[in-house]
């Protein structure tokens, strides 16, 4: 664990001389804690688990199979993480499902641990503007979890071009550091949301309840709700009831993230909605560049941006309206 | 040192500080005291700037702790009721921490929590993980916290609370050394008296967030109860109306009552020469006279019981 101090105080403290802003300190805290923590071990281990069967079943099909794959694939690296074999999930669909995971669990007691344990106090004694406390919880959940995201999709390429021999695209590439980045910031609302019932409640296992079921309504029943509302009042197959479900389910963090990253790993992808047969006509079954993918959902960016960002400014706001009473 | 001036803070359902004056002296140890609910860590909150006055104001070394709380946090260590530390952190780290978090570099912060454990008697154990410490750890551990600052005032929430007797006394004096060799100004909180009179310069009695009383603590017998200095008990065979209406006569007596068999008078142990002299003279037998003077203790709990109507 020393290792890894001396590494966060190379990164954090520009220089030996100057001295280090408590702002920093108390990230630099908060990231040794979770690197420290059981927690932290078993997201890892959960996620490098079930990714790696994932990554590996693909792996093994591109080296001895690579018919298996569908011909106008031309993205072996992109592949890597959107393709489903033998009925496992791809990369980004546990990605997706587990990603949010990490946020509520670095997140669900980020105040209230404290607040129990009777740390909040002494810290809010020191000469520290309060907000310090707020942001570098944040600060330093996130740290880890952007270091996390990407060590894991940089392994994950790592070991693609160990197995397959081929440097990826430079394409592939801005793709990939795309998809890292949005999922991150997709992670990042879950975190925003989980501290902010860690404000509301005081018991970290009612909080962790409450966001862990506005995750599983998201990810399993809002589908569900949409479809069949739709379906009970609009005709089933029509125009109409494809562009409701679209824009009720746009509403889901984990639809806009799916959508978000369906798209900006799969080139092939030309339009988020149904087309008619007038606008397919004439068009050629060309692949995307990277700005097209990026348009093509940057509604999605936004909404998912801006999520975090109220997320983040409501837990802001309620907590610097707190009375600190122990 | 600190400036307290009719302060006043309403929570939703009740005035929590009522119309509060009190000045603290720099070096001096104030107790303040009050059953729980009395205001006492309302008023610590504000002077710490963590919580805004309703109207009043709170100077703490002539800044205002409302709109300069860092200037004042800066100078204050606050020692919470109910203290806690990071659990997966040794006590030293912790220290180091705290002294980080005010400024002080990393290498002189580790020299100072490893002195400091010398200090409070956690050499050894300051180096284990925190959750291994009992609660008079802790709160050791959380007077060395509060003095990694070096601060000007030491606040310390209610610190007797649960540790044992033993644990208490050696605490107690702990910091009143400290205050004393250091020059430092101590505001410590507590519902009980007993424990804290020993190393108050001054207190203060705090009842639903009024200052009811506060000076040294002999001063404070007289302000709480002016005349009822004491108690004196006597048995003595036979007491005629006549003995009565004498003894009323000598100066600075209070009352006189008749309980089974005892008298029991009003007054100081000055007293007991008089009236022993007074009862032999008119042929009494004289089998017991004792004094009980009013501890501060008495008052305390008198007043605990009987709220502010007695002002």
């Amino acid at each position: 664990m020393i290792s890894i101090n001396t590494i966060l105080k190379e990164v954090l403290n520009m220089s030996d001389k100057s001295l280090p802003s408590p702002f920093w300190v108390m990230v630099r805290k908060e990231i040794s804690e979770h690197i420290k923590s059981w927690r932290f071990f078993i997201l890892m281990g959960l996620i490098l688990l079930t990714t790696s069967g994932s990554i590996y079943t693909i792996l093994s099909v591109i080296r001895d199979n690579p018919a298996q794959l569908s011909a106008n694939n031309t993205f072996l690296y992109l592949a890597l993480f959107t393709t489903s074999i033998n009925n496992l999930p791809p990369f980004i669909t546990l990605i997706g499902f587990l990603g949010p995971l990490i946020g509520i669990a670095f997140g669900f007691d980020a105040v209230s641990s404290e607040k129990n344990s009777g740390t909040l106090s002494r810290i809010f004694s020191q000469p520290v503007p309060r907000d310090y406390f707020i942001n570098s919880k944040f600060a330093g959940a996130y740290i880890v979890i952007i270091l996390l995201i990407f060590a894991l999709g940089f392994l994950v390429t790592g070991t693609g071009i160990l197995y397959i021999g081929l440097l990826p695209a430079a394409e592939e590439v801005f793709r990939l550091f795309m998809f890292l980045i949005f999922t991150a910031v997709y992670i990042a609302f879950w975190l925003n949301l989980a501290i902010m019932f860690s404000i509301l409640f005081k018991q970290p296992s009612t909080s962790a309840l409450s966001v862990l079921a506005i995750w599983l309504f998201f990810t399993i029943f809002y589908s569900l709700l949409v479809q069949f509302g739709t379906h009970t009042f609009l005709p089933a197959d029509g125009f109409a009831a494809q562009q409701v479900t679209i824009a009720l389910s746009r509403l889901s963090p984990d639809f806009l993230y799916n959508e978000l990253v369906t798209v900006l790993l799969n080139p092939s992808i030309r339009s988020l909605g149904a087309l008619s047969f007038e606008q397919i006509s004439d068009t050629l079954p060309s692949l995307l560049p990277v700005g097209q993918s990026i348009l093509l959902v940057w509604q999605d960016i936004i909404a998912i941006v801006a999520a975090t960002l109220i997320c983040f400014g409501i837990s802001y706001a309620l907590f610097m309206r707190r009375e600190i009473r122990a | 040192m600190i400036k307290v001036t009719d302060l006043v803070k309403d929570y939703k359902q009740k005035r929590a500080v009522d119309h509060l004056d009190l000045t603290i002296k720099k070096g001096e140890v104030f107790g303040l005291l009050g059953p729980n609910g009395a205001g006492k860590t309302t008023i610590i909150l504000s002077l710490l700037g963590l919580t805004e006055p309703t109207s009043g104001s709170v100077y703490v070394n002539d800044w205002n702790a409302t709109s300069e709380p860092l200037k004042v946090k800066r100078i204050i260590g606050y020692l919470p009721d109910n203290v806690g530390f990071p659990e997966n952190s040794s006590g030293f780290e912790s220290l180091i921490y705290t002294g980080m978090l005010n400024g002080i570099p990393e290498k002189k912060a580790a020299e100072k929590a490893a002195g400091l454990l010398k200090v409070i008697g956690l050499e050894d154990a300051g180096y284990r993980k925190t959750k291994t410490y009992s609660k008079g750890m802790k709160q050791r551990l959380g007077l060395a916290d509060v003095l990694m600052k070096d601060p000007e005032i030491m606040i310390l929430d209610e610190p007797t609370t649960g540790i044992d007797p033993k644990g208490i006394q050696e605490f107690l004096r702990l910091i009143r050394n400290l205050s004393k060799q250091k020059g430092i100004t101590v505001l410590l909180s507590s519902h009980l008296l007993h424990q804290v009179q020993r190393i108050c310069d001054r207190v203060g009695i705090l009842v639903d967030g009024k200052l009811l009383a506060e000076g040294n603590v002999q001063e404070l017998a007289e302000k709480l109860s002016p005349g009822h200095k004491g108690r004196i008990i006597v048995k003595a065979e036979p007491i005629t109306d006549d003995v009565i209406r004498e003894l009323m006569n000598l100066p600075d007596i209070g009352t006189i009552k008749k309980e089974n068999g005892h008298l029991i008078i009003e007054g100081s142990s000055g007293l007991l020469p008089y009236i022993s002299k007074t009862l032999v003279y008119r042929g009494a037998d004289l089998y017991q006279i004792s004094s009980k003077e009013y501890s501060l203790d008495d008052i305390y709990q008198h007043y605990f019981e009987g709220g502010a109507e007695h002002v």
